[in-house]
């Protein structure tokens, strides 16, 4: 009877440890990392569509299209596996290519303002609109890896579940820092009044 | 923040507690509070009367009916600070719209002031809807008619043009087998286990067992089922300690199995309904939003 009774409290305090919540959390971890790849993915493959429209216009400032092609040349050579999450120096790299790859198309975007003939090309419009909404995807996948990454870390580090962390040495995942997505993230609002 | 070394379990508890903190700190910033699902149209910006509104509600009400998928209006005066983009897609995951088997939501959100207009579009429509369909439907429909003041004829146009793309998607109708089936199968399969399994289970392990250790292995095997089932530690142990209970007690005849009809009942509380059917509106709790859709300005 005892001892029926110690197994019982053993198998409920290990799952109170939050053994079970390390694995929920790990792999929804995993998932929102695999949507922000996805959406990476579909930028990337829109910028051929998009290169090659803005080529066909004359005189179309090179230096902007050239950074544009060598920022998704940089981007996509960057071989991305599931270990990436758990190599900060990796997951820096990674995030300063498609950093440098949404900046690049941000400004190809901005000085095709100047170029009336780009803004009246239907094909043109329609790939800022895909361009504009895999950039929403991209948030939105970023925003919810932040979030299953911000869940895990608290649980990896808070008590008592930092003893199960220990145990199995579950490192706390990284996840994205501000100096990378300058180009995405908008400024905050800076009021001093307000408490 | 972060302790170099494991040694230090008292950092490490403060460190957590600062995270805790700062998380619940974080979304403190000034945002649009997200307004509460009243209806199929939700006009906070005083821009429709009653009789407009009425229709657009009947039309859409009529059209979840029909096909199941759920359209919501919503005017606001403004987004600010918040692009209307994130604002959407954060009033639309909140909000969960569309049926909870299938998650066909779609949300069109004015902001009037902005002069910003935005169809967002849940992961299960991007099919139906594209981002370049919602885009033709802002740029042709919406911001002609608003451009003229004209906010029930472009939203009344709007929905009608998002209706037709949504029919033409084979998503499962109403009342189908399909839907009924994916809604059911979890009770049955529950009320199974509660009624039959358990006390079968008792019988046999009290009588293999003896009284008290039989108990003690049944409560623990339900707990288990019901952590495998819910995931919850709390309603586990609830539904271990009903079954514990119950299968004491019945030994004596007494006490017919209200314990586990507790302590299992507790994991229904976060269920929400199905496609809402004829009276009042309420979301399905299906749609996931992935930031699908277009945005527009006029």
């Amino acid at each position: 009877m005892t001892r029926w009774f110690l197994i019982l409290v053993s198998v409920a305090t290990l799952t109170g440890c939050g053994y079970n919540d390390f694995q929920r959390l790990d792999e929804q971890t995993t998932s929102a990392w695999s949507e922000v790849l996805n959406q990476y993915q579909r930028r990337a493959d829109l910028v051929p569509n998009i290169v090659a429209t803005v080529k066909g216009e004359a005189a179309f400032e090179q230096e902007t299209l050239t950074k544009v092609i060598e920022a998704r040349a940089k981007a996509t050579s960057i071989q991305v596996t599931p270990e990436t999450l758990n190599n900060p120096q990796a997951f820096q790299k990674f995030q300063a290519a498609q950093g440098e790859l949404g900046s690049a198309l941000g400004r190809l975007i901005a000085v095709s303002e100047q170029y009336p003939s780009l803004k009246t090309n239907e094909g043109f419009r329609d790939l800022r609109v895909q361009l504009e909404g895999t950039e929403n995807r991209v948030t939105v996948a970023r925003n919810r890896y932040i979030q299953s990454v911000q869940a895990y870390n608290v649980l990896a580090r808070s008590f008592p579940s930092n003893l199960t962390a220990m145990v199995f040495s579950y490192q706390p995942k990284p996840s994205f820092a501000v100096p990378n997505e300058a180009t995405i993230s908008t400024p905050p609002v800076v009021d001093f009044n307000k408490k | 923040m972060r302790p170099a070394n494991g040694s230090a379990c008292l950092i490490r508890l403060c460190a957590g507690l600062w995270l805790t903190l700062a998380l619940m700190l974080s979304p403190a910033q000034a945002q649009q509070a997200v307004p509460s699902l009243t209806g199929h149209v939700i006009d906070q910006a005083a821009t429709l009367d009653a009789a407009q509104l009425m229709q657009l509600e009947n039309k859409l009400a009529a059209f979840e009916r029909e096909a199941g998928t759920q359209i919501v209006l919503l005017l606001v005066p403004s987004t600010q600070p918040e692009d209307i983009a994130s604002y959407a897609n954060r009033v639309a995951n909140s909000w969960k719209i569309g049926r909870k088997e299938v998650g066909d939501g779609l949300l069109l959100i004015v902001a009037k002031n902005d002069r910003k207009v935005r169809i967002e579009v849940a992961k299960t429509l991007e099919g139906a809807v594209p981002d370049l369909a919602a885009r033709r439907v802002i740029d042709q429909t919406l911001t002609p008619h608003f451009r003229q003041g004209d906010f029930v004829g472009g939203l009344d146009a709007a929905t009608e043009q998002l209706m037709a793309q949504i029919r033409g998607e084979a998503l499962p109708v109403p009342g189908s087998p399909a839907v009924r089936a994916l809604d059911s199968i979890g009770w049955q399969d529950l009320a199974l286990l509660l009624f039959v399994a358990i006390p079968v289970l008792a019988g046999v392990a009290r009588r293999v067992l003896g009284s008290g250790l039989g108990a003690l292995a049944t409560g623990t095997l339900v707990g288990a089922v019901a952590l495998a089932l819910t995931a919850s530690l709390l309603i586990a142990i609830l539904a271990g300690v009903g079954a514990l209970l119950f299968a004491l007690f019945s030994s004596f005849g007494t006490g017919r199995g209200t314990g586990i009809g507790y302590g299992l009942g507790g994991g229904g509380g976060g269920w929400g309904s199905g496609s809402g059917g004829g009276g009042g509106f309420s979301s399905g709790g299906g749609g996931d939003f992935g930031g699908g859709g277009a945005s527009g300005d006029w």
